[in-house]
Order: C-alpha cells, then sequence, then structure tokens
C-alpha cells in the first residue's frame, strides 16, 4: 500500500534529519575542543560593544587629507573589513580627519595591518639590485653628494632604460640600508621616477618608474601555486587579473623585459614601497594575468588578495588609538527583545492550538525544530565567518517565526481543502502535502533570491539582514520538509487522527465533509462541486451521480442569477 | 472557534464569499487615500528624521571619568539640548564617548561644560569632535543597487514561475504600495529612521512579496481550468481563490504579527523610545498592510490586467451566456 511506503520514507527522513543535527552539533563541538568556536551565538557591536580603533592619515607635516581622499578611504577601508565576514563593524570619519573603525570583539594585530595599510600596489622594473653590502662602502644613512647630477643626461627612453639611473640615484642606491630606520619610510618616491628599495630579505633595488598599477587591477584572488604541468607547489600565491587597460601595458612590459638580461630581465611587484617579490619575465604575457609568489601564508595571502580587490587607500594610516568600546544598545534591550519575543511565541502556541487543536502540536514541534536549527547555524557561522547578532537581527529571527509557521499553516489548510473534497486523511496528506510544497518552495525561493542577491551586493548591515534571511528560508525549507510532512504523515496514520477525532484538528465533520461511510468523506455541497476546477475536485465530481450533478448545475445557475452582481460568488443561497 | 472553522468551510466551499474583486474600486479608493497620506504626512510634519548613523553628528569624549554611568551623560546632554538622540558608550577603563545630532559651535560648548559638570571633571577632558555618517552613500549606494537587481530577477521569477508577467506586475506594484505606506508612519510619528529601521524595511519587503506569492499560487491552480467551461468567470475563480486562502492569511497574519507585538508593546512600556520599538513598529504596520495588500491590492489589480485579454473575454462571456440559459430553464420549468 502507498501508505507503508509513504510511513517508511518517513522515518527515512527523520533519521535524515538527526544526521543534519548530528553533523551540526558535532561540527560545532569539534570547533568548541580544538578551535575558538563557542556554543553560544556571537553578538554585534550593539549589543556586545568591540573595539574602537582610531586611525589617523600619515601625512607629510602641513598637507591636509581632502574630505574625497577621506570618504574613498572609508568606503574601502569598509570592504576590506567586511571581506573578513559579516560581522557588520561601523566605519566613519572623525574631525574631517580621523577614520573610526568600530570593530566586535578584539581585533588582532594581522586585522588592524589588513585594514590600514594602505596596500599601493605597484609593477617597476629592476634596474640595479644586489645585496645589500652595509658600511662596507659607504657610512649608513649618509647624505649623497648634493653636487651629484639628479636629471638623467639622456632622457630614458622607456621604463627599464639604464639611462634613469643618474649619479645622485646611483649614490643613493650604493649607500642605501636595508636594515636602517630610513629604509622603512623608504618606498615614498613619485610614480614616474626610479625608487630605491628593499625587499624582506635584505636585497636592495634600483627600480624604474612605474609601469603598471594596482587599479589596473580588476579581480585578485589567494591560492595554492601550481607549476606549469599542474602541480601544485604547496605555496601560497596570489593571482591578479588586469583590467583591459592593464593587460595591454603587462604585455608590453613584458615583451620588452623578455628581450633583456641580467636583473633588466625581472620586473619588481612593489608593496607600500616594499619589494614583494621580482620575478624573472620567462617571456611575453599577454592574457591579462600574473601571479605574485613570495613567502605567503594562507593567512597573508588572503589578506593580500583582499587588498588588491578592493582598491589601494588613497593614504596610509596609522592607529592612533585602540580603545575597548561598550554596547550602544544596553543589555536591558536585548533581554526585554528576547522576553518579549517568548511572550509572543507562548501567544502563537495558544493560537496554533486553538485553530489546529492537536495538529497544533505539530506546529510548535516544528518551531522547536527549527528554532534549534537556527540556533546551531548562527551559532556555526559566528565561528566560521564571524557572524554576528545585532538587534535588529534578532528582530528579523522573530519575524522569521511568522514565515516558518506560514509554511505549516498553508500545509495545514491544503490537507483540510482535501478533507473537504472528501478525500480520506491518509491520502489527503499527501496530495496536500504535493500542492503545499509547490507553495512553500516558490514563496521561499522569492526570499532566497532577496538573501542571495542583496547579500552579494550589498555591505555593512545590509548584508548582515540578507545573512539573517537566507538562514531562515533554508532552515524553513528543511524543516516542512525533513520534520513537519515526515511528522504528519506518521500521525495521520493512528487512530486519533485518522478517524478525525474531535480535538485532532482533522475532523471531516467539523470540516464539512458528507460521511459516506468506510471511512469515506464526500464533499459537502453542491456549491462545492460546481465550484472546483481543480484536479481534486474532478474526482469529486466522478464520484457524483447524474442526478446530484444536474442539480448541482441548476442550484448554480440559480444564484449566478438571483446575485445582483455578475462578480458575486452567487453561492449565498 | 468552532465557528471560525464553519467559516473556513463557508470560503472554501463558496457558501460564504466576500467579494475582494467586485468591489476593488473602493479597495483602491482606500489604498490611494492611504498613500496619500503615507506621502503628504511626512511633509506636513516636517521631513523623515535620520539618525545620527545616516547625518553624522557631533561627538564628545569625557576622558578621566571617576564612574562610568551612563545615565549622567544622557542627562546632561537632555538638559541642553532636550529631545535630541543620545548614544553613549564607555571607553576602555575611564572615558565616556557621547555623540549626538549635530551641534553648532555653541550648542557643542554648552553640552561640552555640562558634561564636564556631570562628571566632575575639567572642560580640558571633554574632547569635541564632528563625526561622519556611519551608514554611509556607500552602504545606500550597494544596498539600492541590490535592490533594483533583486527586483528585476524577482520579476523574472514570478513571470516563469506564474508564466504571466502580469502577476509580476500585479505583485510589484503591491509591494511598493507596502513600503510607501510602512515609511509614511516614519515619517508621519517622527520616528527616527536608524540602520535598525532600515533593516525592518528589508523585513517587511521580504514578507510582503512572500505573502502575494503563496496567495497567487492558489490563484494560479484555481485558474489553470481557464478556457474549459465552467460555471465561473475569471473574476470568480480569482475571488475564491482569495476566499479559500483567507483563513490561512488571518492564521499567518495573526502569528507573524503576535510575537512583534508583544516586541512593540513590551518594548515601549518597559524601555521607552528605544531601537526595539521603532524597529518593532515597522514591522507590525508592515505585516499589516502586506496582508492587506495582496488580498485588497494585488489580486483585484490582476483581475484588471488580465480582463482585457481575448482568451478571458471569451470565457467570461460563455459562462456568463449558459447562467443565462439556466436561468431561463429554471424559470419556465
Amino acid at each position: 500500500m502507498a501508505q507503508s511506503t509513504a510511513v517508511k520514507k518517513a522515518w527515512k527522513t527523520l533519521v535524515w534529519l538527526a544526521v543534519v543535527f548530528a553533523v551540526l552539533v558535532g561540527t560545532i563541538a569539534g570547533g568548541v575542543l580544538w578551535s575558538d568556536a563557542t556554543w553560544t551565538p556571537k553578538l554585534a557591536l550593539d549589543l556586545e560593544g568591540g573595539t574602537q580603533v582610531i586611525l589617523t592619515p600619515q601625512l607629510e607635516s602641513g598637507d591636509q587629507v581632502s574630505g574625497e581622499q577621506l570618504e574613498q578611504a572609508v568606503s574601502i577601508i569598509r570592504q576590506r573589513v567586511d571581506a573578513s565576514g559579516v560581522s557588520e563593524a561601523e566605519v566613519t570619519t572623525q574631525g574631517g580627519r580621523n577614520v573610526v573603525v568600530s570593530i566586535p570583539g578584539q581585533p588582532d594585530q594581522e586585522t588592524l595591518d589588513r585594514i590600514e595599510s594602505s596596500a599601493k600596489l605597484d609593477f617597476r622594473p629592476v634596474l640595479l639590485a644586489g645585496v645589500a653590502s652595509s658600511a662596507t662602502t659607504s657610512t649608513p644613512g649618509a647624505t649623497p653628494d648634493p653636487a651629484l647630477e639628479t636629471t638623467p643626461t639622456v632622457s630614458p627612453t622607456n621604463a627599464s632604460d639604464l639611462a634613469w639611473v643618474t649619479p645622485a640615484l646611483q649614490a643613493q642606491y650604493d649607500s642605501f640600508d636595508c636594515a636602517s630606520t630610513e629604509a622603512d619610510d623608504a618606498g615614498q618616491a613619485p610614480t614616474d621616477q626610479p625608487l630605491v628599495t628593499c625587499d624582506e630579505n635584505g636585497v636592495k633595488y634600483l627600480l624604474g618608474p612605474v609601469e603598471i598599477e594596482g587599479a589596473d587591477i580588476s579581480d585578485a584572488t589567494s591560492g595554492v601555486g601550481t607549476t606549469s604541468n599542474g602541480a601544485s607547489t604547496g605555496s601560497w600565491v596570489v593571482d591578479l587579473t588586469f583590467n583591459d587597460e592593464g593587460t595591454a601595458k603587462f604585455a608590453d612590459v613584458t615583451t620588452r623585459l623578455f628581450g633583456l638580461t641580467g636583473v633588466q630581465n625581472q620586473f619588481a611587484i612593489v608593496l607600500d614601497g616594499k619589494v614583494i617579490t621580482a620575478p624573472t619575465t620567462g617571456g611575453a604575457f599577454t592574457d591579462g594575468r600574473a601571479q605574485i609568489s613570495g613567502s605567503f601564508t594562507q593567512e597573508s595571502a588572503k589578506a593580500l588578495a583582499d587588498q588588491l580587490k578592493f582598491g589601494a587607500l588613497p593614504i596610509g594610516f596609522n592607529t592612533e588609538s585602540s580603545e575597548r568600546i561598550s554596547a550602544t544598545l544596553g543589555s536591558t534591550q536585548l533581554l526585554s527583545g528576547l522576553i518579549a519575543g517568548a511572550i509572543g511565541l507562548l501567544l502563537v502556541i495558544i493560537y496554533s492550538l486553538i485553530q489546529y487543536r492537536a495538529l497544533g502540536t505539530v506546529t510548535i514541534a516544528s518551531l522547536v525544530v527549527a528554532f534549534a536549527m537556527t540556533y546551531l547555524l548562527v551559532t556555526l557561522m559566528s565561528w566560521r565567518i564571524d557572524f554576528r547578532l545585532s538587534l535588529a537581527g534578532v528582530a528579523g529571527l522573530i519575524v522569521a517565526i511568522g514565515i516558518t509557521a506560514d509554511s505549516f499553516i498553508v500545509y495545514f489548510e491544503r490537507i483540510r481543502d482535501e478533507l473537504r473534497d472528501g478525500k480520506a486523511l491518509t491520502s489527503s496528506v499527501q496530495s496536500g502535502w504535493k500542492r503545499a510544497l509547490r507553495t512553500i518552495t516558490a514563496s521561499d525561493a522569492v526570499n532566497f533570491l532577496a538573501a542571495a542577491v542583496l547579500y552579494i551586493l550589498a555591505i555593512g548591515n545590509v548584508r548582515g539582514f540578507a545573512f539573517t534571511l537566507g538562514l531562515t528560508t533554508i532552515v524553513d525549507i528543511i524543516v516542512v520538509i525533513m520534520f513537519t510532512h515526515p511528522l504528519v504523515t506518521l500521525l495521520s496514520e493512528r487512530p486519533f487522527f485518522r478517524d478525525g477525532h474531535k480535538l485532532s484538528g482533522l475532523d471531516p465533520r467539523a470540516l464539512g465533509a458528507v460521511y459516506r461511510g468506510r471511512a469515506q468523506f464526500r464533499a459537502p455541497s453542491a456549491a462545492a462541486k460546481s465550484d472546483k476546477k481543480g484536479s481534486s475536485s474532478r474526482e469529486a465530481a466522478k464520484r457524483q451521480t447524474i442526478a446530484e450533478r444536474k442539480a448541482a448545475e441548476l442550484s448554480g445557475a440559480t444564484a449566478g442569477t438571483s446575485s445582483t452582481k455578475p462578480t458575486d460568488e452567487g453561492k449565498n443561497s | 472557534m468552532a465557528s471560525f472553522s464553519d467559516f473556513g468551510n463557508d470560503l472554501y466551499t463558496g457558501k460564504r464569499s466576500i467579494d475582494f474583486i467586485g468591489r476593488r474600486k473602493l479597495w483602491y479608493l482606500i489604498s490611494a487615500i492611504l498613500i496619500l497620506i503615507a506621502i503628504v504626512g511626512p511633509f506636513v510634519r516636517g521631513g523623515f528624521e535620520f539618525g545620527i548613523e545616516f547625518r553624522g553628528g557631533s561627538e564628545f569624549t569625557v576622558s578621566q571619568v571617576s564612574t562610568l554611568d551612563q545615565n549622567l551623560a544622557s542627562d546632561a546632554v537632555e538638559e541642553v539640548e532636550a529631545g535630541g538622540t543620545v548614544r553613549v558608550s564607555t571607553l576602555g577603563q575611564d572615558a565616556v564617548r557621547v555623540q549626538t545630532d549635530e551641534l553648532d559651535d555653541e550648542q557643542a560648548a554648552a553640552v561640552q561644560e555640562a558634561l564636564a559638570t556631570a562628571y566632575d571633571v575639567p572642560t580640558s577632558d571633554v574632547t569635541v569632535s564632528f563625526i561622519g555618517a556611519t551608514w554611509g552613500a556607500d552602504i545606500t549606494g550597494q544596498a539600492i543597487r541590490g535592490l533594483v537587481i533583486f527586483l528585476v530577477l524577482v520579476a523574472i521569477f514570478m513571470a516563469i514561475y506564474f508564466r504571466t508577467w502580469k502577476m509580476a506586475a500585479a505583485a510589484l506594484i503591491s509591494l511598493v504600495h507596502d513600503l510607501i505606506i510602512t515609511a509614511g508612519v516614519f515619517g508621519i510619528t517622527g520616528l527616527e529612521i536608524t540602520p535598525a529601521a532600515v533593516i525592518g524595511f528589508l523585513t517587511i519587503l521580504g514578507y510582503s512579496l512572500y505573502d502575494t506569492v503563496v496567495v497567487f499560487d492558489k490563484i494560479r491552480e484555481n485558474t489553470e481550468a481557464l478556457g474549459e467551461r465552467g460555471t465561473q468567470t475569471f473574476g470568480e475563480m480569482v475571488n475564491l481563490a482569495v476566499n479559500q486562502t483567507l483563513v490561512r492569511s488571518i492564521n499567518t497574519s495573526v502569528v507573524a504579527a503576535l510575537p512583534v507585538a508583544s516586541i512593540l508593546i513590551i518594548g515601549s512600556f518597559v524601555l521607552g523610545a528605544s531601537t526595539l520599538r521603532d524597529i518593532s513598529l515597522a514591522l507590525l504596520i508592515g505585516i499589516i498592510v502586506g496582508t492587506y495588500s495582496t488580498i485588497f491590492v494585488a489580486a483585484p489589480l490582476y483581475v484588471q490586467f488580465r480582463q482585457g485579454e481575448a482568451k478571458i473575454k471569451k470565457h467570461d462571456a460563455a459562462v456568463l451566456t449558459d447562467r443565462e440559459r439556466a436561468s431561463k430553464a429554471t424559470v419556465t420549468a
């Protein structure tokens, strides 16, 4: 019989639901034991407070930061903060000069570095390079003789031209010491001028003018590098994709460098004035892609990729202060919100019981399962992507009670409709489910679409909202498919529900169906028969006798004319 | 509540029927008036009140304080600038940060003085500066871009799913209807528009569309037989669908509104003016208006959009002719 397969399927689905829960709990438990996960969701800035970091621009004395630069910096910093998760940090300006970043929790130094470093990336050809020979040839930090020639005698034809190396520059290069504090401040040359700088390993470089800027990068991702035959090198790299302009420039540069020898074959990738890597050019690259390999870890590769993707800050920043900040909304707000939510839930339970009698317990159980799953997912996401609950997020979850409960209501009403059409409960459950599921998936698809689009495109609080919406929509679908429907299927086999006990909420008599014997009910009124045209009513129509059908048509027609308005249902007779 | 289930039965069979479609002019009029009030009202009152998060404001930092009591700060600001917004947080171990609406130099000096007195510190320990918006133009820009793309996608989705763009059009018009009225409530009551309120607004956007899709799906089901010779005109089919889902609409909106209403009531009584109150008010009104508009705006609009179609005209004419004939038959019998 169909019922027994339905019952088997129901049990199987419930077992799978248990597996889903076990995996969720297990993952979090693992996270708590071996990582920094917690059993409670993390709270956002408004509820928990966090750290307020004030960043001041690094400016030459007397320089002013323009409003436009500051605006741009805020926007880029916000994207960088958001890239690490959905923690809903606040970024703003202060006094028309500083940038204030408020982050929930306590950010580590790495996070701060990622936020404040300018991330200005340049590609420059190498003119001279060598291991720093500090203090052997000249005094460290000695100022080059000002009498030396500072402008090239022959105008350089391209950025690789050694004519850039003037005697003054040569002297600066010779005396440059990578270990000195001077080296820390290096990398401040204008883009159309050569630059003397170092890399991490103490190799010093004299570089030509900037050939390609970070702004020409359209995308950056991090990953593990591969060799030319596809094998993994095991080291982290950052892959760059240039825009059209960048692609053209990169092709030109690599073509030119490929024809040169010695250090001039190399180009240097300079980040904030420091050389990250200076690879040799093995050919002309025309596909607009480049890879930066250096001494990256997984984190530093991702951090650099994020920085490059969102662009360089127009100005560098230093941390002026970093202080713990309390929640802007008191704990009373969260507490009374939760209490109110609980009272609201209690009212929902009472209402469900009145409306659906014993079936109301299915609603309650489903809501409990939905709550448990939402809680676990929010906790898991707090750990994995730093999702944090703000007060608006809590309110969103409370509204989600309504949307989740609606799925059950749609389902129950469909079952009742089938009962009204005279079907037995077990088949009503299955056919009602088919129609309900279609409605539920269609309406949830709309919500999920909203969540997905806003999550991808929006930033800040809106992104947090999109996340909550998507999460509750998924939970809704999972719970109604994996819990509510199997539970109702199983209950419909129990005598209490099957025989339509008065308190079951599925009493066909109360629903107006006419008892026809052998647990079969027939649609109650003639009006219903002539009314319905769906597939379900066709079946009901088949059961009618010819005389019944005729009577139905007549009564329907009479009612039609007796009504004054053509749009009136005309079934009041 | 047995009568409620009888009510459901009668609605299902059509024994009892509320004429949502036929009286659409009345519903349109009601909605038009509501929208007019929602648009004009805020301007009469003086426009929307955007929070510090949108406009920026003044910030005072009181350092070297001996107590971190946040009420001292709110009271001090209240004395000088009654009725304004104040956001107080503590900074580190011995400082208090106070954010207010943007103040001019004179007001700022007065607040600075008041804060110094309240916390018993020299005026020099209270620094003043302007802060920018935390909800910058970039967030708004990105959010609007996302919304526009979403609305285009959702319209395409509905047009494909329901196989008619007219349902998508009716659903989107009723969505705009809901958003205008909800926004109007904020404007008329002078509630501050905070990021939390905007999130509440977006929640309503989701709820309103969701509710419309559920009812439209029933309409789709009931009108599938369109073209077959039946006893109902197109408008009657849609009206029956709305009636048949009416119990669901009532139950769902009650279930959705109950928790929100309890937050609103408890939030207002216990906390007074608070983020929680603002957001739950927006949500409650949105839920009510969202449910209302599906039944009274979206469904009638859909009928109106399709009534002119040749297929539907033909169907309706056939149904009415049948009825005419049958009634004559009854009269002569």
